[in-house]
């Protein structure tokens, strides 16, 4: 049996509908991706969760469920490495502007963990905001050495 | 899936054994209702065990904490049993270990309400 080697994939570049469905496609279509370049599962999940917490972002903060508006997904593998691209429409933010979720005040705050668990889980990751508006997310994970 | 639900007394700790997952939509608002509806009901040793949950994002987490937060206002407690190595680390990285009491064995984890 052929191994796929990760320059085989072909990039993914495409315009998502801002619901929840697009949040569960991303995933599938990314972990196929992370799974066919060899992640171990333990990866695997940490890519799934990061890229559902970015859409959600992207999809219910961001573009708040508004038809009009779309998420951008870009994935590329390129050697050990798949990075991944999520932008919405949205009116972005500075993330220097969000409370911070790890401070004693902000403990049991609902909401606002998303982009802690992001970079706790991926290799690179970088949150900006888009002009004229919007929030772009770049995150990247690589093959463990050897793996 | 999402989350399944069912409770069951042990003495006076109410026990729910949540099966699933536990993320944005379906699964975190089942959660949120049950809870709530344990603490106006009077419940107030509430034991979440979480053995059979295979996933939760950053809603169910807000779940836990609104869990947590709801029992409390309600005079109450609610610890938390049997977290996969997964969640636990998710309570690591969000410094949650700092709030919630959990446990591994749920005799100890009865135990420990009294």
């Amino acid at each position: 049996m052929g191994e796929t080697t990760p320059s085989e994939f072909q990039p993914v570049d495409t315009l998502l509908d801002s619901t929840l469905e697009s949040v569960d496609s991303a995933e599938t279509t990314i972990l196929g991706m992370a799974e066919k370049m060899g992640f171990d599962e333990d990866d695997l999940h940490k890519i799934g969760m990061s890229v559902r917490e970015a859409m959600v972002n992207a999809v219910v903060h961001g573009n708040r469920y508004n038809s009009r508006k779309k998420v951008q997904l870009r994935v590329k593998a390129a050697g050990s490495e798949l990075a991944i691209e999520i932008a919405d429409e949205g009116e972005g933010f500075e993330r220097e502007n969000l409370p911070d979720p790890l401070a004693e005040e902000n403990l049991l705050r609902h909401s606002g963990r998303g982009l802690l668990l992001i970079e706790a889980f991926m290799d690179e990751f970088q949150v900006r905001k888009r002009e004229p508006r919007g929030t772009h997310i770049r995150m990247v994970k690589r093959l463990a050495a050897g793996g | 899936m999402s989350v399944k639900l069912t409770t069951r007394q042990v003495g006076d700790v109410t026990v729910i054994d949540a099966v699933g997952r536990i993320t944005l939509g379906e699964g975190a608002s089942t959660f949120r209702d049950t809870i709530r509806d344990m603490a106006s009901g009077g419940h107030k040793k509430v034991l979440l065990n979480l053995g059979e949950v295979s996933y939760i994002d950053s809603s169910g987490i807000g779940e836990l904490v609104s869990g947590f937060t709801t029992v409390t206002n309600h005079g109450g407690i609610l610890k938390l049993l049997g977290l996969s190595k997964r969640v636990k680390d998710l309570l690591q990285i969000t410094k949650l270990y700092t709030v919630f009491e959990v446990f591994d064995d749920e005799a100890e984890a009865v135990r420990s309400f009294t």
